[in-house]
């Protein structure tokens, strides 16, 4: 008994499982508390998944594809903070990284050269590009001034916000809520996929987003950099007296955090959208990214089903609506989530007392 | 000058919530424990007093008793919630960032589903009349600040019981030594703060707009957290600058009626203070202020 539930405490994979399904159960409770039909949830839920409709028996893979689409943002969030994470930091900042990229993408998008592939593909390296700096000088301020970044990247959340709307209000018939549609030469679209799945607005995107999970998993786990990295987040001092540059860890970690938040942000633009917006106020992949990576444990793998979960959730808002559930409840369960991951720590605390126990009982202590 | 009389009511509008606020996450991350929940606290708080008003004012009670009760169910909500904080961080030892993270997230859900239930929108209803100004011009949730920050001060630099609460942000395990309950004394300290922001976020809506919706806070507890660190966690310090903060916010209203400053978009004035933030943590950075213990729960007998 006492092996069995070791092993659940000390397999992360385990605790992720069990701290969603938590999440889902208070979230159930909930929607029959205030005289809902929680089977309406999970069918909304369901169709998301599979595409299939069980109150009429029609079959629309076109919901599948949006599930993924909405996934890719929230992986690539969920990468992003996930590997600040792993070297000890905590990047709030996704968001602010994320709205400077989709920011970037959308100016090249409008003002770049209009040639075949090349015009994509410069918008989207703009937008890894600022959002490596946007994230770089958070990893700056921190190594070279000790600004916590927590409180740093919540600032930078905001400055992005606000310089994103000055930027785009300049761009090419730009109204209050958005500007001229983008020339085809900047779109990711996929026809292919448009074809096969009823005209969804899955694209390209979602390879760009393997390609980074991929990266993620070399860095981190095949390369000294990624080494350094994490024997920083591991022990600051312990890597420093070990001759691991912590300053320059710590840079880079967070560059390279704030390069994935500001891939999402192109993507996001380009793909989902054929004109660029003037944003009112945040998307909030940067944050939600922040909840992706704490249930994914901060690995490739982990991040990614989290990502897909997440995406499922959010794909499954507007079905969920149309059966009279709130659809803030999957913001709800997204939060509880995060609140049972934090208590953690709690389980670890149970084991210790088991072992307390056991330890007395074989000493013979009463 | 006269300009800058004129402006006076309207800075301290802004400023009153924020300064609430922010004397509740330094009292919070004085006795050790860091409170990134803040922003999320308002948010409950404000989608509470909101509700509460509009449904008494349609019941025809008193226009001051219903907005006295509505700012002490925002109070007493805060309150509530912040104690999922305090379990997880002082009881279960979580990650404080985590379940502070997790709070937010849960606010933005919890507050428009409410919403929905209550009055079928994702907002609450408009309520008829807010908090009124007096003589001067002045809310009276600027004069609810004031009171919260000398008490703060008299409460954490005059009484033996701020004192413990201090200790227990710098030495938790010295404290502890001399008879102090640290996890207690850290509880009142989390519930200072989810109290006050629940406090702050019910002013917020009562003398700033007339209903609550997910943009109501819009990033106000996030400035309060700055505010504690750039005022270095002391009374005086946090209220300085949660003035300079209020003040750079009121600007961006105010330029609209100066005609030298129209030119300029409206967004320049609501990125300063974030960058007047920024450049002061850059410009004060050096030597750490901030309560040695803060952000590591206590273990009684490890170390």
């Amino acid at each position: 008994m006492t092996t069995t539930k070791k092993r659940l405490v000390d397999n992360d994979g385990a605790v992720s499982v069990l701290v969603v399904l938590m999440g889902f159960l208070v979230g159930t409770i909930l929607v029959a508390l205030v005289g809902k039909n929680p089977l309406n949830m999970y069918k909304a839920l369901f169709q998301a998944l599979s595409g299939y409709n069980i109150d009429n028996g029609r079959m629309n893979v076109r919901y599948i594809a949006e599930t993924l689409n909405y996934s890719v943002p929230f992986i690539l969030c969920g990468l992003s903070m996930g590997f600040a994470k792993r070297v000890g930091l905590f990047n709030i900042g996704g968001e602010g990284q994320y709205i400077m990229g989709l920011t970037l993408a959308q100016t090249v998008a409008l003002l770049g050269p209009q040639v075949v592939v090349l015009h994509w593909i410069l918008a989207i390296l703009s937008a890894i590009v600022i959002g490596a700096l946007w994230g770089g000088v958070v990893g700056l301020l921190k190594a070279k001034y000790e600004v916590s970044e927590v409180v740093s990247t919540i600032m930078l959340n905001y400055v992005a916000l606000y310089l994103s709307r000055i930027i785009c209000l300049q761009l090419p018939g730009a109204t209050t809520y958005k500007t001229a549609n983008f020339p085809t030469t900047a779109l990711i679209e996929n026809r292919f996929f448009q074809t096969i799945t009823h005209n969804s607005l899955l694209n390209n995107g979602i390879f760009m987003m393997v390609a980074a999970v991929l990266l993620f998993w070399y860095i981190m786990e095949k390369t000294s950099l990624g080494y350094g990295m994490r024997a920083t987040g591991f022990n600051k001092d312990a890597a420093r007296a070990s001759g691991i540059p912590v300053v320059k860890s710590i840079s880079i970690s967070m560059a390279i955090s704030g390069a994935f938040a500001g891939l999402a942000g192109g993507i996001v633009a380009l793909g989902s959208f054929k004109y660029g917006r003037v944003l009112a106020g945040m998307d909030n992949y940067g944050f939600d990214g922040i909840a992706v990576a704490l249930v994914g444990n901060c690995t490739a793998l982990g991040t990614t089903l989290a990502g897909l979960l997440f995406g499922l959730l959010k794909n499954a808002q507007a079905l969920m609506q149309g059966k009279q559930i709130p659809k803030e409840i999957t913001f709800i369960i997204q939060g509880l989530i995060v609140i049972f991951i934090a208590l953690r720590s709690a389980l670890k605390l149970y084991q210790e007392y088991l072992d307390k126990r056991q330890l007395q009982k074989e000493v013979g202590v009463k | 000058m006269n300009m800058i009389i004129g402006m006076l009511p309207s800075v301290l509008m802004i400023v009153a919530p924020i300064l609430i606020t922010a004397i509740g996450g330094m009292i919070c991350e004085k006795s050790g424990v860091v409170n990134i929940a803040l922003e999320g606290l308002m948010a409950i708080g404000a989608c509470t007093a909101a509700a509460a008003h509009v449904l008494m004012e349609g019941s025809g009670m008193n226009h001051s008793l219903s907005l006295f009760l509505a700012l002490s169910m925002g109070f007493l909500t805060g309150g509530l919630f912040s104690l999922v904080h305090a379990a997880a961080a002082i009881n279960l030892n979580a990650d404080q960032t985590i379940s502070g993270t997790g709070i937010n997230l849960l606010a933005n859900g919890v507050t428009i589903f409410a919403s929905q239930i209550l009055f079928s929108s994702d907002r609450t209803r408009e309520f008829r009349m807010g908090m009124q100004t007096d003589v001067l011009g002045i809310y009276p949730t600027a004069y609810i600040a004031l009171v919260v920050v000398i008490l703060s001060w008299f409460i954490l630099y005059k009484l033996p019981f701020g004192m413990h609460l201090r200790a227990c942000g710098e030495h938790p395990g010295a404290a502890e030594s001399v008879g102090i309950n640290v996890k207690r004394m850290r509880y009142w300290a989390v519930i200072a703060s989810g109290v006050l922001a629940g406090l702050a976020g019910g002013c917020v809506v009562l003398t700033q707009t007339i209903q609550y919706t997910s943009n109501t806070i819009n990033g106000r507890g996030f400035i309060a957290l700055a505010a504690v660190s750039f005022g270095r966690w002391r009374p005086l310090g946090v209220a300085g600058a949660a003035l300079l903060f209020g003040t750079a916010q009121a600007f961006s209203i105010i330029a609209n009626n100066i005609p030298a400053l129209r030119v300029l978009p409206t967004e320049v004035f609501n990125i300063l203070p974030y960058v007047v933030t920024l450049a002061a943590l850059v410009l004060f950075s050096g030597k750490n202020y901030a309560p040695a213990a803060a952000g590591t729960p206590y273990e009684k007998g490890a170390s």
